[in-house]
């Protein structure tokens, strides 16, 4: 059981390893081939039971329905097997009890012997004969329809069994008389030790009733036979009176037994059959399989047709509820690559924000002395009017101290970008923050002909957040969204209630789009398209902003098309995320 | 107008006696040290009206001078003038009394007007100082003379 459970736990592990230990979102074909194992771990898990539980109830069936057939056949050959041995045992004794009751003289007349055989045939029919031999073997009396007193049975084998054995019961012969029968012999010794034989002769058409009390079916058969195959009464199919059986002898057996055999045609048969104890006869009786089994075929075509259905369904519903898994685990799995994702998005943009911050530290100090350096030139040369090429010196030092100022801009936005900026909240109105900002762009927008279309939700809640800091966010994003659209563009904003507990604010411009791989840096600093005009922290910075006040911005972007910024604010104003 | 008794406080030497010149060619002369130990010293000889803070140094940092400074000697305005300078460190130096908070590098004509304002400040409050210690004169003079009247 353990070692089951071992190999199970294997193909398991073997089967589902896919799923750990990768970082990756799993291909396609990764799911396929996941899926087609399931579904074969469980098509095999369900069907190899069902299968071996058809098989079995097939075997049992079969054997139960055998069973029932031999059984009744077997208890029908017993009974008369029985009938035949009372019969024989009734003969006997009879000729047993003549041979003893009656002196030798009185029998030897045979006036005497005649009537004893009326009074006989009266009581039991089937006696043809009755006949007194004396111990040399001579027909001394006879009682029957044939002439034969005074034949001499000396030489002949039965006479001699009798006189040794007792008694004799013969096998059925034509003899003289043409016609199926056999011999009882009894011998008798009075006191004086003189020994005679009473012979009877019986009719064996007796048989044929007795076999035909059975009231077998019409392709079955039943029949006598002797020990050596001789049949003894005549059967149905294997041949008539004093013909040998075409089937081999079974093992001898004096209960009734039953062997599953064929016969000399090849058909498929069930033969029951008892030896005599007393005798050496066998009682034999013949079952063709195929119509027993009639029933039997019936069953094992619904068997199969279940088992067919039932592995039908058992495929269909693990199909569908692979399915069903495979889905549910590829959504889950790509939900929890897009959270890895998001946080090594974070991760990353906090270590750069502190490389900035430090970085820009460091440059402040000596762009400081730069300053006061490049100040002091200018200063000296204000001071100087006769310094030759005074008005050069003066516009070159101009020149640097405008490179330090635009340095310091840089450094000190790269400081704003890392700075941990403390929320400040307050109850507002979204629409109002957005059109406060938006009129700050109005004037630019009417410029160049830009079209700015508002649809806000009026309807909105009120919602506690950070004013300048959202003022700030929508800047950046309009900004960049003036920069994107040509002159006479367009940009849509509209405000509107998301799930789950969210406001959503979205930006949709029909400027110049964005590549592939620019959306995938778009909120990473120092990441700019405006080579030489921008910082590369605008959307950076955007992007802080809106994660510290528990909020999300997604960007989707067509080249050509147009980009479109969404961001979501939270209804209720959250724990401030880590900084 | 007086002169303003300026003091300027930065380890990076370069930058600082530069910055003096500059200040001293538009009339504000200063003295000039370069660590929070000699800032603290300085003060204590001869106590400045203003005093232009970097904040950090080697050994005792601008944010203590600010603090024993402003403690010991609350009419001294401080300026912060640094480059490492973070949101926080505003916040705090404000809450410490700082005057104002600049970051490196810095227009001298902006700090210049910043220093002036400070000045200014001082003056006022020096007056506004002078006016309640009289007040308290007057206080105790009349103290006296209940004292007579009974």
């Amino acid at each position: 059981m353990r070692a089951v459970a071992t190999v199970f736990k294997t193909i398991l592990r073997h089967s589902f390893k896919d799923l750990h230990g990768s970082e990756d979102i799993l291909s396609p074909e990764r799911y396929v081939s996941l899926r087609r194992k399931i579904v074969g771990l469980m098509a095999v898990v369900a069907v190899v039971p069902l299968l071996l539980m058809a098989a079995i109830n097939y075997h049992e069936y079969r054997a139960a329905l055998g069973r029932e057939i031999q059984n009744p056949l077997r208890i029908l050959l017993s009974k008369t097997k029985n009938s035949f041995e009372l019969f024989l045992a009734e003969r006997t004794s009879t000729v047993s009890f003549i041979a003893s009751a009656y002196p030798f003289e009185e029998l030897a007349q045979e006036k005497n012997l005649k009537h004893i055989f009326t009074v006989m045939t009266q009581v039991f029919d089937g006696f043809v004969d009755l006949g007194l031999i004396d111990e040399n073997g001579v027909q001394v009396s006879y009682a029957g329809p044939y002439p034969l007193a005074g034949k001499h049975y000396a030489e002949q084998s039965w006479f001699s069994q009798v006189m040794i054995r007792g008694t004799y019961i013969s096998d059925v012969f034509m003899g003289y008389r043409h016609f199926p029968h056999m011999i009882i012999a009894v011998r008798h010794m009075d006191e004086s030790g003189k020994n005679w034989v009473v012979r009877a002769t019986i009719d064996t058409t007796r048989f044929d009733r007795l076999i035909a009390a059975m009231s077998l079916e019409p392709d079955s058969d039943a029949f006598l036979l002797n020990k050596e195959g001789i049949l003894q009464t005549t059967s149905n199919y294997y041949g008539k009176v004093l013909e040998r059986l075409p089937i081999p002898m079974p093992t001898q057996s004096y209960e009734a037994r039953l062997v599953e055999t064929q016969d000399q045609r090849g058909e498929d048969i069930y033969l029951a059959y008892s030896y005599f104890p007393e005798s050496d006869f066998v009682l034999m009786a013949v079952k063709p399989r195929g119509s027993a089994l009639k029933t039997w075929y019936m069953v094992k075509g619904d068997l199969l047709f279940i088992f067919v259905l039932g592995v039908m369904a058992i495929f269909l519903v693990v199909y569908k509820m692979t399915d069903l898994l495979i889905q549910r685990m590829r959504e889950s799995e790509e939900r929890r690559e897009l959270a890895f994702r998001q946080v090594e998005h974070a991760q990353k943009l906090s270590s750069i924000g502190r490389l900035a911050a430090g970085v820009a530290h460091e440059i402040n100090n000596p762009l400081a002395a730069i300053n006061e350096k490049a100040g002091l030139m200018k200063d000296l040369l204000g001071l100087r009017p006769d310094f030759p090429d005074r008005e050069r010196f003066i516009t070159l030092a101009d020149a640097i101290l405008k490179s330090i100022r635009r340095c310091r801009d840089i450094t000190h936005r790269m400081l704003g970008f890392a700075r941990r900026m403390d929320v400040s909240y307050e109850e507002l109105d979204i629409n109002e923050v957005l059109t406060d900002t938006l009129s700050f762009l109005d004037q630019e927008a009417k410029h160049r002909g830009v079209t700015i279309v508002r649809e806000l939700d009026e309807s909105l809640p009120r919602i506690k957040s950070d004013r300048g800091q959202l003022q700030q966010v929508f800047l950046n994003i309009l900004n960049n969204a003036l920069a994107a659209v040509p002159d006479d563009g367009r940009i849509e904003v509209k405000t509107g209630e998301g799930v789950p507990d969210s406001l959503v604010i979205s930006f949709q411009d029909n400027g110049c789009g964005m590549s592939q791989d620019t959306l995938e840096h778009v909120f990473e600093p120092f990441f700019t398209t405006k080579k030489g005009t921008g910082t590369g922290l605008g959307l950076s910075i955007t992007y802080g902003i809106i994660k510290k006040l528990g909020g999300d911005i997604a960007v989707t972007s067509k080249q050509g098309d147009g980009t479109l910024f969404t961001v979501y604010l939270p209804k209720t104003a959250r724990k401030e995320a880590a900084s | 107008m007086k002169k303003i008794k300026l003091l300027l406080v930065d380890d990076e030497e370069n930058f600082v006696n530069t910055l003096a010149e500059r200040m001293k060619m538009r009339d504000v002369p200063s003295r000039v040290v370069f660590s929070g130990e000699e800032a603290l010293e300085a003060v204590k000889v001869e106590a400045p009206d203003v005093m232009v803070l970097d904040l950090r140094m080697p050994g005792i940092d601008g944010m203590d001078v600010l603090r024993k400074v402003r403690k010991a000697h609350p009419h001294v305005q401080v300026i912060i003038l640094t480059g490492h300078g973070t949101d926080l460190d505003e916040e705090e130096a404000k809450k410490l009394g700082a005057f104002h908070y600049h970051k490196k590098p810095i227009d001298i004509d902006e700090l210049l007007s910043t220093v002036k304002k400070a000045y200014r400040e001082k003056i006022e409050d020096a007056m506004v100082a002078a006016t309640f210690a009289q007040a308290g004169e007057f206080d105790e003079a009349r103290k006296i003379m209940d004292e007579d009247g009974k």
